[in-house]
């Protein structure tokens, strides 16, 4: 097990050295001047030639990636064109709210996709089955950013049950005390005990959550539900069952334990996809977070906060599949 | 001696793309109390299906029981709801599966496996269950119970899961076991001990036990009565002694030769097997069998009742055979 994780981790490393490689290669090929970005519009040519003097740009490309290899070393990702602050603050600063939204998706994504796998496999080819499968591949196949905008129609402009977008309302940026703790706002107003920012938060939360939710809901619930109908016909179940042991117990205990090592699988890799889907969802909700972040950066050709949100997200990709990877060889029957 | 389980006319048939085939069709099967009946069939003969039918356990459709009924002491089984089933199977009527390789579940240990099924049939809890599945272990004979509760069911032979899985069995602590082919998959030696091991504890625990095989020798071993199974149908049943020594049924004859040697005979036998099968009228085994006349293809031969505990299902008695 032990050999196993190391050799998981050096083939991570590897893999983010070549991610590293290949945008910042990109993002220097692109025809676009970061020494402009740096000083302003209006700088003489002298003031562009100091500021390529101070970016490094004037030494080889290889060079540059060396000096920039050696700097995320000592966690140093440069600093933003924009701003002229550490890449790394800024990350750190727009993290919360997107994990905020990516884990609470991705909870949600779980919960309901499991149970709705295991309510279409325990009623095969009956309309719970019909409606389900109808609702996943739905869900897999449609558009984020148009469902966004359908649920942003619905709640908002029919119903008025829910605010269009941002983090908080108006009012209670304005009046209400907005804790800040760890950045998470739903765990900040818990631990402060401050409740009437928490609904407001919550009622924030509920359509970019669902919107990001819907894909990898759809994934788990189809997978599951073809795991479980595998199993459902496999000789120990019918021995289960004739230990009188209720249908129940069998479904969601005997079965779905055996059908969880597809699932993982899938939920690890749809939570690589949701990081990247936030990117969308954010900037329709106008959630303040890593999607509006880098979306600003990919606009005004910021490319250190692009390369420091792309490596972010490599990073988030190989942990989530180590993960998976561990807790699939935690099947009693794997070996490694 | 009262006889516990009583089958009637029983008729079971399969949904296929090609109409509906009848698997199982048996008048009359009873078995005493605590009595081990022996049921044997190639395969094919719908020997598993009957076992499935008992704890109504078939999948409906494709299986559709047609008619008939099945009595399990005072129980009547067939119009048992499946929460009234839940109930009844493990307590009462308990399965021994086929297969040692695919009846236990994969993702949990044999402890947990064991424990389940006692605190679902025997209401024990904690540490009563745990001290009840070790002294099931031990019943089946296997060495360092506390060890084999914690192992999962790849780390186990073939052997030691079939008597895993008739500990799990036994543990249900039901009154009625059936045994569906419990040897198949097992070297011969291991199937010796896992018999021997059968028939001592249908004798300790006075269970009532339906052995399924597809081997004469081997339910004789653990059987006072049998059965031969032909497509779905009892062709002759007794004493196992008095079928052994004088079998009446052709089928059964077949099934008591001595493997083929010569060229002749193999050749008997590879005609025999090419034939056609399934009889929509008629005697069952007509296709097969070397005495089949006319008669046999138009009406269902008739029960002929020889001694008091042997009976056959054919139109022709040879000499002396219906005297004794």
């Amino acid at each position: 097990m032990k050999n196993f994780i190391i050799k998981r981790i050096l083939l991570g490393v590897v893999v983010l050295l070549g991610v590293v490689a290949i945008t910042f290669v990109v993002t220097r090929v692109i025809p676009s001047n970061p020494a402009l970005q740096w000083v302003g519009s209006r700088a003489t040519a002298e003031q562009i030639a100091a500021a390529e003097e101070e970016l490094g740009l004037n030494k080889p490309i290889p060079v540059q990636l060396g000096i920039y290899l050696n700097d995320m070393l000592h966690g140093d990702l440069g600093y933003s064109l924009k701003s002229h602050r550490p890449v790394v603050d800024e990350i750190m600063e727009n993290l919360p709210p997107t994990l905020e939204l990516v884990l609470l998706g991705t909870i949600f994504a779980i919960v309901a996709g499991m149970a709705l796998g295991v309510l279409t496999a325990s009623h095969k080819n009956k309309w719970q089955d019909h409606l389900g499968r109808f609702f996943s591949v739905g869900s897999v196949s449609l558009p984020t950013f148009w469902v966004a905008l359908l649920l942003q129609l619905l709640f908002y402009g029919v119903l008025k049950l829910l605010p269009i977008g941002g983090r908080l309302s108006m009012d209670a940026q304005l009046f209400g005390q907005v804790p800040d703790v760890t950045g998470f706002l739903l765990l900040d107003c818990l631990l402060t005990g401050n409740f009437s920012v928490f609904g407001d938060a919550l009622s924030h939360l509920i359509l970019p959550c669902i919107t990001l939710a819907l894909y990898p809901t759809g994934m788990v619930a189809r997978m599951t539900r073809s795991a479980l109908l595998e199993i459902l016909n496999e000789d120990y179940i019918k021995a289960a069952q004739s230990y009188g042991i209720k249908r129940k117990i069998i479904l969601w205990k005997y079965a779905l334990k055996n059908s969880l090592g597809p699932t993982v699988t899938v939920v690890t890799l749809s939570v690589g996809y949701t990081l990247v889907n936030t990117f969308l969802v954010e900037s329709v909700f106008n959630w303040p977070g890593l999607g509006s972040y880098i979306s600003d950066a990919v606009m005004n050709m910021d490319y250190p906060a692009i390369m420091g949100v792309t490596l972010f997200s490599a990073c988030a990709y190989v942990v989530l599949n180590m993960i998976a990877d561990i807790v699939v060889a935690l099947d009693p029957r794997v070996r490694i | 001696m009262e006889d516990y389980i009583e089958i009637k006319d029983l008729k079971i048939s399969f949904k296929s793309y090609d109409g509906q085939k009848r698997v199982v069709d048996i008048d009359e099967l009873k078995i005493a109390k605590g009595e081990a009946y022996g049921l044997v069939g190639e395969s094919g003969s719908g020997k598993s299906v009957l076992a499935l039918s008992l704890l109504k356990l078939l999948t409906e459709p494709p299986a559709v029981i047609e008619s008939g009924s099945i009595r399990i002491g005072n129980l009547n089984i067939l119009p048992k709801s499946e929460r009234e089933m839940e109930n009844i199977r493990g307590k009462k009527i308990a399965m021994i599966f086929q297969d040692p390789m695919s009846t236990l579940n994969p993702v949990f240990t044999v402890g947990q496996q064991i424990i389940k099924v006692i605190a679902k049939n025997q209401n024990l809890k904690g540490k009563q269950a745990r001290q009840k599945a070790l002294e099931m272990i031990e019943l089946v004979k296997l060495p360092d119970a506390e060890q084999i509760m914690e192992k999962y069911p790849h780390e186990l032979s073939g052997g030691q899961r079939q008597r895993v899985i008739i500990a799990i069995a036994l543990a249900c602590g039901a009154e009625f076991l059936i045994a569906d082919e419990p040897t198949r998959n097992l070297d011969v030696t291991i199937q010796a001990g896992i018999l021997k091991l059968l028939a001592e504890l249908q004798k300790t625990l006075k269970v009532t036990v339906l052995f399924i095989a597809n081997n004469l020798s081997l339910v004789s071993l653990t059987c006072r009565r049998i059965g031969l199974l032909y497509h779905g149908q009892i062709v002759e049943q007794g004493e196992v002694r008095e079928i052994l020594d004088h079998p009446v049924h052709p089928y059964t004859k077949t099934l008591l030769q001595p493997l083929p040697q010569t060229e002749e005979e193999k050749e008997a036998v590879r005609r025999s097997l090419s034939v056609q099968e399934n009889a929509d009228q008629g005697c069952p085994y007509q296709f097969r069998c070397p005495r089949a006349e006319e008669i046999c293809k138009k009406e269902m031969p008739p029960v002929h009742q020889i001694g008091e505990n042997h009976e056959v299902h054919c139109h022709f008695l040879e000499e002396g055979e219906s005297a004794r």
